[in-house]
């Protein structure tokens, strides 16, 4: 029976806001030679927001996992450290005012989602009408007015007085819920018909619906919106979650085999896509380096500055990580390397690696499937996407643009992650729960006390 | 600033990085070694003698293990309580499966026995081969089948 570990949970908390606080002094005293002034409100701001994360967990999901509010708060904390040292000099974008505000308000989102959703199988009932949402979320940039192109992918919408939003962010979540109650329901069609072949048992040619639904879903968002990172994240999270619910190797099989057809496929009818492939081939040809767009200057750029990062790195405030471009947003990962070094790096990979293991955790420890399913690709998402990116801007994998979940500047991404990490508390709550007390045991009826 | 300090605060600074990942890892010790870790950490801090639950005695089942069906290798450990066994989301342990009904089966114990009863399934519970007709004992390690499922009782 696992424990509530209240105060590990605590210690936890305020070790992430301690370290946080420690980064900043240390931004301040290699730039400035003093302690930064705006210290103390950032290290109290960050505090107080944890403090009341904490308590509406302790109050409304006293069960939940205790390690994955801690984890969340030093990843995020360590983002806005960078930020606001890209801040202090004067890298474009950067502010750690305005990440800090949206902290504040994914948190409060955290929260919200905490109280209003206290079963989170209710959504199981709502499958259909997110499948629909997350739809409607991911085509809204495309329609007129409220779409926005900027960068070269039309993934905005623009909100009259409060600026933009990237709805693929939400659409995620939404898909995530739909896919879970989806394979709840047709699971046993999809795991068990069918004839066996060598080694793999192949599905019915019928029962390839689903999966190429997601297929042309993820192909439209990559024409229509040029969005790479975002139709990956979709399609490879579908592949998982089919692989969770029906512990069959044909479908990852024919999920890559999918993928490879559509890439193929783009890479030779969009320019976009096929410069991709040609820079993570040869990023250290001078012809793609001086490339005015889709060049590979930002990739190079970034190897540079993980390789200044050595082992121990430049220390804090003493590395160069601002030549990288957008070093805020896609490139967070190269500018903490090259700060921290490889040592830093692995300690931040150390820490999403155990977030995905408590997600993963609690999908083992959930007693019902549609929680396992949610659980599941909620933590399979973010470990998906810590790996696009950071196999892209380590060139292991061709860049696609994608936020680092908790770390990189922009607010739709810090607000749908700190959803999702209030979906999986929630599932974790549930989970660790021990089993309802019958209260009397006599008789037809029973009470049950949760 | 002198670059000894900052080499300092650096080295300090990657040291607390790390210690908090061990931390973290030594929270998540508890998770994999099970309570006893748990419960000789809260031993530790409150002297009160942990009351191992209702002591089981050699020979009494502990777990009831999952073996079969969509939730195979799931288990929930055995206390006073009753376990519920079906499709309602109340139940204690929720099978998704076409042939269970939604308040299929129960198990709960008796005189130190554990005691599988049907509560009027459609399609019914079998205790190894037989068709659990009235409350009736389970063995240890004796499959009991609710639709795709097979759990049995384990020590």
């Amino acid at each position: 029976m696992p424990a509530k570990r209240r105060v590990a949970q605590l210690a936890m908390l305020a070790f992430a806001v301690a370290i946080v606080m420690f980064a900043y002094a240390n931004v301040g005293l290699a730039i400035d030679q003093k302690i930064p002034a705006g210290m103390l409100g950032y290290g109290l701001g960050l505090g107080g927001l944890m403090l009341v994360a904490y308590l509406v967990l302790a109050k409304f999901a006293p069960w939940a996992d205790p390690l994955i509010l801690p984890l969340v708060t030093l990843i995020n904390g360590l983002g806005l450290v960078m930020i606001y040292r890209l801040e202090e000099v004067k890298a474009f974008g950067a502010s750690a005012s305005t990440q800090l505000m949206w902290t504040a308000v994914g948190v409060v989102m955290f929260t919200v989602t905490l109280i209003v959703l206290r079963d989170h199988r209710a959504l199981q009932r709502l499958t259909y009408t997110s499948g629909a949402l997350g739809l409607f979320l991911l085509i809204s940039p495309l329609l007129p007015l409220i779409g926005v192109s900027q960068n070269g992918a039309r993934i905005w919408i623009g909100i009259p007085g409060l600026g933009q939003l990237q709805p693929a962010e939400f659409a995620k979540l939404a898909l995530i819920v739909f896919f879970a109650g989806y394979l709840v329901a047709k699971r046993d069609v999809l795991a068990l018909a069918g004839r066996r072949l060598l080694f793999i048992d192949l599905p019915r040619a019928r029962d390839l619906g689903p999966i190429l639904i997601v297929w042309g879903l993820s192909l439209g968002v990559l024409i229509l919106q040029k969005d790479l990172g975002s139709s990956l994240l979709i399609f490879g999270t579908f592949i998982a979650m089919l692989y969770v619910a029906t512990q069959r190797t044909s479908w990852v099989l024919i999920g890559i085999l999918l993928f490879i057809g559509g890439a193929v496929v783009a890479g030779t009818i969009f320019d976009h896509v096929y410069a991709r492939w040609e820079v993570f081939l040869d990023p250290e040809n001078q012809a793609f380096y001086d490339r005015e767009l889709g060049g590979s200057r930002q990739l190079m750029q970034g190897l540079f500055s993980m390789a200044t990062g050595k082992i121990l790195g430049t220390g804090l405030g003493q590395g160069h990580p601002d030549l990288i471009p957008l070093a805020i947003s896609d490139f967070i990962f190269p500018a903490i390397g090259e700060e921290l070094g490889l040592t830093g790096l692995m300690a931040l990979l150390m820490l999403y690696a155990l977030l995905v293991e408590r997600g993963l955790r609690t999908s083992l420890a959930a007693r019902d499937p549609f929680s396992k399913l949610l659980a599941g690709g909620l933590s399979f998402i973010l470990a998906w996407q810590v790996f696009i990116i950071v196999g892209g801007v380590t060139n292991l994998i061709p860049l696609t643009g994608l936020v680092t979940p908790f770390m990189s500047q922009g607010g739709s991404a810090l607000l749908a992650n700190w959803i999702l990490i209030a979906l999986l508390v929630r599932t974790s709550d549930t989970a660790r729960q021990p089993p309802p007390q019958a209260i009397q045991d006599e008789g037809m009826t029973q009470v049950f006390q949760r | 600033m002198s670059e000894l300090t900052l080499l300092l605060i650096r080295l300090a600074f990657l040291a607390v990085l790390w210690f908090f990942v061990i931390a973290a890892v030594g929270v998540i010790r508890t998770d994999l070694f099970g309570s006893q870790t748990a419960g000789a950490a809260s031993a530790r801090k409150t002297p009160k003698p942990v009351k191992p639950a209702a002591k089981p005695k050699k020979g009494e089942p502990r777990q009831m293990v999952v073996t079969g069906g969509p939730l195979q290798g799931t288990t929930i450990p055995l206390s006073e309580a009753t376990i519920t066994i079906g499709r309602a989301t109340e139940s204690t342990l929720v099978v998704n499966d076409d042939y269970a009904s939604s308040r299929h089966a129960r198990l709960f114990p008796q005189d130190g026995q554990w005691i599988v009863e049907d509560l009027g399934s459609t399609n019914g519970t079998y205790l190894d081969r037989s068709k659990v007709t009235r409350p009736t004992p389970v063995p240890l390690g004796v499959p009991i089948r609710i639709g795709k499922t097979v759990i049995e009782l384990r020590k």
